[in-house]
């Protein structure tokens, strides 16, 4: 059965690209392309502030990930618990930041395989503990940091989390994901068995591992580099070393 | 009786209009009413959201969302321990901090394994449809009370150490909901339908790679869009997979859905839509650029959809 299809909700679609383009405030940006895909549907107002209004209410679930552990990260970090990650972690000779990411990236990516996706998370586990471990690896073996080395390294333990969960997730068949693949299927006529889905997700599983990898490996190099045009830059500031601890602290000196 | 997911949008609720109010009482902070009534509003429609009529919801939304994009959620200079302080704490306490923060993943396992077991008299103490969400909430309890016994500091200390955390990730947090709410908004007004009507109208899809290539690529673009991969799969496979890649070249199904999802998540790893993974851990870790996690996932992400074309021609 062929019917016209409505482009006008495009519009939304529209306001999105053009928004994160121009870098306005994504919080305006998505108001507004709320408001615009209602108007284009013809809604009234009542019925376009109802729509948010539901679907906010719908998903109020995704914001308790990230504020619940707030409350416990917050108070062990005023007891020092970055300071410790940091000073652990540069305790171990072999350790280097990729070296570390990629055993967090390996265990992510078999827990999150096994369905247990519950074991990372940026609020619980990269923050607190995965974050200040790499850049600790990264002082230890290569000196001081820069603030683009360090923020460079932030954002690759991160990455390890989602690299690692979103390629590890897709091949545990009781996962959300395979049963809406083996579901919509069904519906179209198609019968496929969840487990065929899953061991099809096996060779990019194992790509993704073996890409991140390589480019943790590339970190590792990267920050070499770095650590000796920096080093010679900063060669009477080197004893200021001693601590791991003041990472936070070296704002615009670097 | 059954722990459900309510408890933790109540105890969510209360925890951020307890940090409201301390911020409104905060005469050091340089916007004090409108960052703490952002909170507190915030924290009401967690508290209270299902119980008040969806269009005042929608009103106060709005009014967030203007609080927030006009600048009046800023953070106040965060008052922290010193150095010293911390480092002397960290050492005397060792490997014994780490406790608590593995607790939380720990209890979350375990909840989630063992939820289908706790039946006491017919009644489920972890409601099964939420295993692993519930269980999380508990570990978070259940950390939060081992920590203080360990740091002997107090549940009051947490609540400003979490003020603390919230004031630094400001309106980041709210992201990832607003953009769930848009996918809804965009779902109902049938821009999924509108999308697959583009793709498949006015690209030639008689050549087998080609099918291929427009089948992963608009998975990926699609979730770019819409910052997920399951919004993406039912109107691209729908839209291409299941009629031509399938239908017209025969190929396997569980293949084309596994790639086709992954080549999705390849989107997912590029996109500001997809909040909570990549502009959350950005505030999170007190990145200057807010897309700095996106820019270190690209390579990665370009390389995997490339990887998925070549495995998805090559077996389907």
């Amino acid at each position: 059965m062929q019917t016209t299809v409505n482009l006008y909700p495009l519009i939304g679609v529209a306001v999105i690209a053009v928004g994160f383009a121009l870098r306005f405030n994504p919080m305006l940006i998505v108001s507004l392309a709320a408001i615009a895909t209602g108007c284009a549907a013809h809604l009234p107002i009542e019925r376009i502030l109802d729509a948010i209004g539901s679907g906010f209410v719908k998903t109020r679930v995704i914001p308790l990930i990230v504020l619940l552990p707030l409350a416990v990260i917050g108070l062990l970090e005023r007891h020092g618990l970055r300071e410790r990650a940091q000073t652990w972690i540069s305790g171990i000779r072999a350790a280097t930041p990729g070296r570390l990411l990629i055993a967090y990236l390996f265990v992510r990516e078999i827990t999150a395989a096994l369905g247990l996706t519950g074991l990372g998370g940026h609020a619980q586990m990269v923050r607190p503990l995965v974050s200040p471990m790499a850049e600790g690896a990264a002082q230890a073996r290569f000196g001081k940091l820069s603030d683009a080395a360090r923020y460079r390294v932030r954002a690759f333990a991160a990455a390890a989390d989602n690299v690692g969960l979103f390629f590890g997730e897709d091949i545990f068949v009781a996962f959300g994901a395979i049963v809406l693949m083996v579901t919509f299927l069904k519906e179209a006529g198609i019968v496929v068995q969840p487990m065929h889905v899953a061991v099809w997700g096996m060779p990019t599983a194992l790509a993704a591992f073996i890409v991140q990898s390589y480019r943790l490996h590339l970190l590792d190099r990267w920050l070499l580099r770095h650590a000796d045009d920096t080093k010679l830059m900063v060669t009477d500031l080197g004893k200021n070393e001693t601590g791991n601890a003041d990472a936070a602290q070296q704002g615009g000196k670097a | 009786m059954m722990v459900s997911l309510n408890v933790f949008f109540w105890l969510l609720g209360l925890l951020l209009i307890v940090v409201g109010a301390i911020i409104v009482t905060d005469r050091d902070h340089p916007k004090r009413f409108f960052a703490g009534g952002f909170w507190i509003v915030y924290g009401a429609i967690s508290l209270a959201g299902a119980e008040l009529p969806a269009d005042v919801v929608g009103a106060l939304v709005i009014a967030l969302a203007l609080v927030a994009g006009f600048g009046g959620v800023v953070g106040a200079k965060p008052k922290v321990r010193s150095d010293q302080e911390r480092s002397a704490s960290a050492l005397r306490h060792g490997n014994k901090l780490f406790l608590p923060a593995l607790t939380i993943p720990f209890v979350t396992v375990l909840g989630t394994l063992l939820s289908p077991y706790l039946v006491f008299g017919g009644n489920a103490l972890i409601d099964p449809k939420n295993a692993t969400l519930v269980s999380f909430g508990i570990g978070c309890i259940v950390a939060l009370a081992f920590a203080c016994r360990l740091t002997r500091d107090t549940v009051g200390q947490s609540v400003k150490e979490a003020r603390r955390l919230i004031d630094a990730l400001s309106w980041a947090v709210v992201l990832p909901q607003m953009l769930g709410m848009l996918g809804l908004v965009f779902a109902n007004a049938g821009v999924g339908k509108a999308v697959a009507h583009l793709t498949t109208a006015y690209i030639a899809l008689d050549y087998r790679f080609v099918a291929v290539v427009v089948y992963c690529v608009g998975m990926a673009l699609f979730t770019i869009i819409m910052g997920n991969g399951f919004a993406a799969f039912p109107v691209m496979t729908g839209g291409i997979g299941v009629p031509v890649l399938v239908g017209v070249f025969h190929g396997n199904p569980a293949t084309m859905a596994a790639i086709g999802m992954f080549s999705g998540y390849c989107g997912t790893l590029l996109t500001p839509m997809a909040a909570n993974y990549n502009i959350v851990p950005a505030a999170l870790l007190e990145l200057q650029d807010k897309y700095g996690v996106i820019r270190a996932q690209v390579p990665t992400a370009i390389t995997m959809l490339i990887i998925n074309i070549f495995l998805l021609n090559a077996f389907m």
